[in-house]
């Protein structure tokens, strides 16, 4: 877990200069001939064991159609490869850095786009298969909270926060239609709802959710933190923690880990609403025997938080163009298909079906999504992620307020 | 006869071994070969300290002086395994994870290369303690006074140039106790080697035959 | 020659890395870190470190916990054997015990955890039957605020490890002679072995009890899986902070790590003052010639204090290994509603690197520390010296110092060599842990071979390395085996360093195991949890059955 800081730190001694050769993805074929036989090292959260799996299928996929090998580094915190980054531009290792890949969004993205360590100019909108993105009716894919991606990273999954019950245990009417809503369910059913403790992303993520809906002048959030007016106008979230955690699963005096933590947590009748940033969740845990088939899905008819995740190449990558082949295979329809498919992994398509040919839509036409899954119009509206300055200030905030148990 | 026992015999030239400030052993003697030398004294007066000194392998405890001479050769300062310093404990200590005949084997001389010669002359020394055949036996097996003898074939399979004896026959009983002793001197004086025994039975030292000494405590 | 080399280098590598360590971590904490531009002194982050919120409860839990797991540990131990010790329940239930010494910590803690927590196994066989629960209690059990259940998984595991020392100390305290004559005197069981017996024990296993007090005091890995959270146990937080993607974190960690070191400082120095308190109330009872007869409840309690602590960590592996097969399993069931493979089929090739370097670590650390261990005893055999208290603490040090507060330094300084995440250095980390054990463990059979048999084969004309490869090596092999499975054993077990040295690029079962923990998917974890089991016991099992089929015919090698 420590292994992209540790690292990082190792190059701010010994600094190594390769200069690599510029790869260009408009010659795709020099590409692919030039990424043969590549080592891609992919830094990706490591924490889900379906997603795991379906880059071990990748890696099969990748060796066998382009000789490229690909290697999971699992991160607990993907801020981990940006810092190995970071270190490595300060020790002047301009080439041959060891990340080639990095799962991103948010406040990363952010990071590493503003400090210039990523692979410009942006080269995912020459990529072949960025003809089937559905860049046109899915904004987040060309917008990452607030910043403009600019084909700097390329769109692998959407995500949207949905929220899971059982049906066994809970009737379809009592469902909460927005945070308020949630927070007096939880009053009424105390101990069965909780969050993952932030800083994982998918607990800060239900703040950011909760701060949407409660904050007065939502344009805020669309801006970079303004230091002074920050308690003000967090302090309605703040209030809302506050009496949640009085009613929270364990009194909030501990949280789970992550959100996969919270599936057993549902399946055990300890908690009966749990949420992820995955559609498919459900459905997947069903097919996997994490979940009885009683779980469903639903939403807040007001939106819930919605985004895009990405595949970033920083600017030092060692095996560029392996990089950019196993970018483009990772948008294009099989390998999409195959991560929308929940016995894999569930995860929604970045691609704009209609746009596909016929062969490719019919495999997306006969997936079954699963029977705890919404369809896309039973989601509800997107909410747009706040600016990421957002994030790191929530979480600090957090962690000073809740660090000690009451 | 000094001379021949000089190059033959053992020589014990103003050997004294002190613990602490303390001496425990002090002697000059010395034993013709097929002779017997008798150390009598009771329990830690030091004497199988002085079989240590002489074997090469005293406790760093103890500080030791004086020189042992085998054949005419000073060996004092010689490391135990070239010594050549037969020795025969209380116990047989045969090594309990080889069979007898390993046992004899593991004690033939290096310079013996020939395998079938090493096993004939192991069978040869089982034979020469009544043992014939018992080679493929576990040790464990054997019965106290079966032990005793193939660790006397053991040790003179070895080619020593003198036998220490410490004790050998006190945990055997009475009756195999006098046949053990008969049988060792018997063997000792045919290979004609210098023998040194410690002991604190009287019966020991007269059934040795020689000279006496006794130490206090 | 070379036996006069394994003392020295034995010490060097014992304490080489502890001491460099231990200047590794403490130059940071004051400012000194070249690597991130620091330069000079400064006392600004131990102001930050204790600005850190609930730092002191943190530190309060650390403290706590190391104390209260040795003294709870400990007198399960004392009295029991006390109590028992003799009669047949005392050589079954010494039986049942010593497999839980081979396992890791990890895994104790996490089927202690599958076992209490409020879904856990113990709640479903009672529910709703009994409890009328048809959901699992909202209970804080696991992660409790005042660490009781990871003490209870510390204490689980020191029990066997106390329990073995006291069992290797007991024939050296006369106790069967002393029970005999302290009954005759009237006195209880219990009372006469503590008055008669146990000071002379104690003497002997007071290294141990120290270096309890300091692994709980910093333990990691227990922590995680049943620690508190909010605020964590010191070192968990410590462990965090270096990990953290922000490198100036590392300046907090490292003042952390000192303050780390001084709470198991705290703690030691607590204990000896305890022990002077235990000593002048029992010797004031003995000299009121307190009889306590009627000790039956104290006698009873520490059977079900062993028992306890064994049977639940063997019924936690029991869930655990239901949990691996298990599709979906809901509370209340006892049991999974179906059995599938399909956990084992998906984790099984992703553990094939963690074994591999688990087994190439451990086998290799061990082997280093059993031939430096018989370098050692072998120069002691020449110079007649044994290792006295003092070396015998510094073989020690590495286990009563926290691991953090010199892993840390180790790190920086192996970063520094552009040696970290390298199999040699994971390695050396492991030495430092494995070496103490086979030291201890292959030191009282060696000095209890018959020296009789190496001086008859040099008689005979053999040479030093012939009578050590042919006489002293097979007749010690089953000593030496159980030194390499204890070595192995502890290699296994082994989390911190593994995770700092390794650096994530290295990892063991162990630490693939731990960094699970947090997904909570009990059937993925029962995968790891097996073979987290399976290593340690094979070692012991080859350790056992080898000898036992190499000499079968020899009737005097069976123990």
């Amino acid at each position: 877990m420590l292994k992209s800081t540790l690292a990082a730190a190792a190059l701010l001694l010994s600094a190594l200069a390769v200069r690599a050769e510029p790869v260009d993805p408009a010659d795709w074929d020099g590409v692919l001939a030039e990424a043969r036989g590549q080592t891609v090292y992919l830094n990706a959260w490591g924490g889900s064991e379906n997603i795991n799996a379906y880059l071990e299928w990748a890696n099969g996929e990748l060796k066998e159609r382009f000789g490229v090998t690909l290697v999971h580094v699992k991160l607990d915190d993907t801020a981990n490869a940006v810092a190995k980054v970071v270190a490595e531009k300060a020790a002047g290792r301009d080439a041959g850095g060891s990340v080639d890949l990095i799962w991103i969004n948010g406040e990363n993205f952010a990071a590493m786009k503003q400090r210039g360590l990523l692979l410009s100019p942006g080269w995912a909108e020459s990529l072949p298969n960025w003809q089937y993105v559905d860049h046109e009716n899915k904004p987040t894919i060309r917008t990452d909270f607030t910043i403009p991606v600019e084909g700097q990273a390329a769109p692998w999954g959407m995500a949207k926060l949905v929220f899971f019950y059982d049906t066994a245990r809970m009737d379809k009417a009592d469902l909460p239609k927005n945070a308020a809503d949630l927070l007096a369910w939880a009053e009424e059913n105390p101990g069965r709802f909780s969050y993952p403790q932030p800083p994982d992303f998918i607990g800060s993520s239900f703040l950011k959710q909760v701060l949407i809906e409660k904050i007065e002048d939502p344009s805020l959030l669309q801006k970079p933190v303004d230091d002074e007016a920050f308690v003000d106008v967090t302090e309605p979230l703040f209030t809302y923690l506050d009496r949640l955690h009085e009613v929270a699963w364990r009194s909030g005096r501990t949280f789970p880990e992550n959100y996969p933590a919270m599936k057993q947590l549902l399946a055990d009748g300890e908690l009966e609403i749990i949420f992820a940033f995955n559609p498919a969740e459900a459905s997947s845990a069903i097919a996997n025997g994490e979940l009885p088939d009683t779980v469903r899905s639903f939403t807040f008819p007001e939106g819930t938080l919605a985004n895009t995740h990405f595949l970033a190449i920083p600017y030092n990558a060692s095996a560029m163009a392996g990089a950019l082949v196993t970018a483009n295979f990772l948008m294009s329809p099989d390998a999409q298909a195959h991560k929308q498919d929940p016995k894999v992994w569930g995860d929604p398509t970045v691609l704009a079906v209609d746009k596909l040919p016929e062969e490719a839509r019919a495999r997306f036409a006969a997936l079954d999504l699963g029977i705890a899954t919404l369809s896309p119009a039973e989601l509800g509206p997107a909410l747009a992620e706040p600016h990421p300055s957002w994030m790191e200030r929530i979480e600090e905030e957090w962690k000073r307020r809740y660090t000690a148990g009451n | 006869m000094l001379d021949s026992l000089r190059e033959k015999g053992l020589v014990l030239d103003g050997v004294c071994i002190r613990l602490g400030g303390r001496v425990l052993v002090s002697l000059t003697r010395a034993v013709a070969p097929g002779e017997v030398l008798t150390v009598m004294g009771p329990s830690g007066a030091g004497k199988s300290t002085l079989l240590a000194y002489i074997g090469g392998f005293l406790d760093p405890a103890f500080t030791g002086a004086g020189k042992v001479l085998i054949g005419g050769q000073d060996i004092t300062g010689q490391p135990a395994e070239t010594r050549r310093a037969g020795i025969l404990f209380q116990d047989p200590l045969l090594f309990p994870h080889m069979s007898v005949a390993g046992n004899l084997l593991f004690a033939i001389p290096e310079a013996l290369t020939s395998r079938d010669e090493r096993r004939a002359r192991a069978e040869e020394a089982l034979a020469g303690v009544g043992l014939a055949g018992m080679g493929g036996r576990d040790p464990a097996t054997l019965s106290g006074g079966q032990r005793a003898r193939v660790a006397l074939a053991r040790v003179l399979l070895s080619g020593p140039r003198m036998l220490l004896l410490d004790e050998p026959f006190s945990k055997l009983d009475q009756e195999l106790r006098q046949q053990t002793r008969e049988l060792v001197f018997a063997k000792a004086r045919e290979s004609r080697l210098p023998v040194l025994l410690v002991t604190h039975d009287p019966a020991d030292a007269r059934a040795a035959g020689g000279d006496v000494i006794t130490i206090e405590a | 020659m070379l036996t006069r080399l394994g003392p020295p280098l034995t010490i060097f590598l014992l304490t080489g890395p502890l001491l460099f360590g231990l200047a590794g971590t403490l130059l940071p904490a004051f400012g000194f870190l070249p690597v991130l531009g620091g330069m000079e002194f400064t006392l600004r982050h131990f102001e930050a470190l204790f600005d850190a919120p609930a730092i002191w409860a943190s530190a309060g839990i650390s403290l706590a916990a190391g104390l209260l797991t040795a003294a709870t540990s400990l007198l399960v131990v004392m009295v029991f054997v006390a109590a028992w010790a003799g009669t047949p329940l005392f050589a079954r239930i010494q039986h049942m015990v010593s497999p839980l010494l081979s396992l890791p910590h990890a895994a104790a803690a996490f089927a202690l955890a599958f076992l209490i927590a409020p879904s856990g196994l113990l709640a479903r066989l009672i529910s709703p039957e009994l409890t009328g629960w048809h959901r699992p209690p909202d209970l804080l059990i696991v992660h409790d605020p005042m660490g009781l259940a990871m003490m209870a998984g510390l204490v689980a595991k020191e029990i066997p490890f106390l329990m073995l020392m006291t069992l290797a100390a007991l024939p050296q305290a006369r106790a069967v002679e002393t029970r005999r004559l302290t009954t005759a005197l009237g006195y209880g069981r219990v009372a006469g072995f503590v008055y008669g017996t146990w000071p002379i024990v104690y003497r002997q296993i007071r290294l141990p009890v120290f270096a309890v007090i300091a692994f709980a005091t910093s333990v990691v890995d227990v922590a995680v899986i049943l620690g508190p959270t909010r605020p964590a146990p010191l070192a968990v937080r410590l462990v965090e902070w270096m990990s953290d993607p922000e490198l100036s974190f590392r300046y907090l960690a490292s003042a952390g790590a000192v303050l780390q070191l001084a709470v198991t400082g705290v703690a030691l120095a607590s204990w000896l003052a305890l022990e002077k308190l235990a000593a002048a109330l029992t010797r004031r009872a003995a000299g009121r010639g307190r009889r306590l007869r009627r000790d039956a409840l104290a006698r009873y309690a520490a059977l079900m204090g062993m028992l306890a602590s064994a049977l639940a960590v063997f019924a936690g592996l029991a869930a655990l290994a239901v949990w691996s097969f298990a599709g979906l399993w809901q509370f209340p069931d006892v049991l999974p509603q179906n059995l599938t493979l399909k956990s084992w089929v998906r984790t099984l090739p992703r553990t094939a690197e963690p074994l591999l370097t688990t087994l190439l670590v451990g086998l290799a650390a061990t082997f280093i520390a059993a031939v430096l261990a018989i370098l050692c005893l072998m120069r002691e055999d020449e110079t007649g010296r044994r290792a006295g208290q003092g070396a015998l603490a510094l073989i020690y040090l590495p286990l009563v110092v926290p691991q953090v507060a010199f892993i840390f330094g180790l790190q920086f300084l192996l970063i520094m060599g552009d040696l970290l995440a390298t199999l040699p250095a994971l390695i050396l980390a492991h030495l430092v842990f494995v070496m103490p054990y086979a030291y201890l463990s292959l030191k009282d059979p060696w000095r209890a071979f018959d020296k009789r048999y190496d001086w008859l084969a040099a008689g005979l004309g053999k040479s030093r390395w012939q009578r050590f490869f042919h006489v002293r090596l097979p007749m010690m092999l089953r000593a030496i085996l159980t030194l390499l499975a204890i070595g192995f054993s502890v290699s296994v077990g082994l989390y911190l360093p593994t995770v700092l040295i390794g650096a994530g690029r290295l990892t063991t079962i162990t630490t693939e195991a731990v960094a699970l923990a947090s997904g909570g998917n009990p059937r993925i974890i029962g995968v790891y949890a097996f073979f987290q089991m399976l290593l340690p016991a094979t070692g012991f099992a080859v350790a056992t059955l080898v000898p036992a089929l190499i000499f079968r015919r020899f009737h005097g090698m069976r123990v």
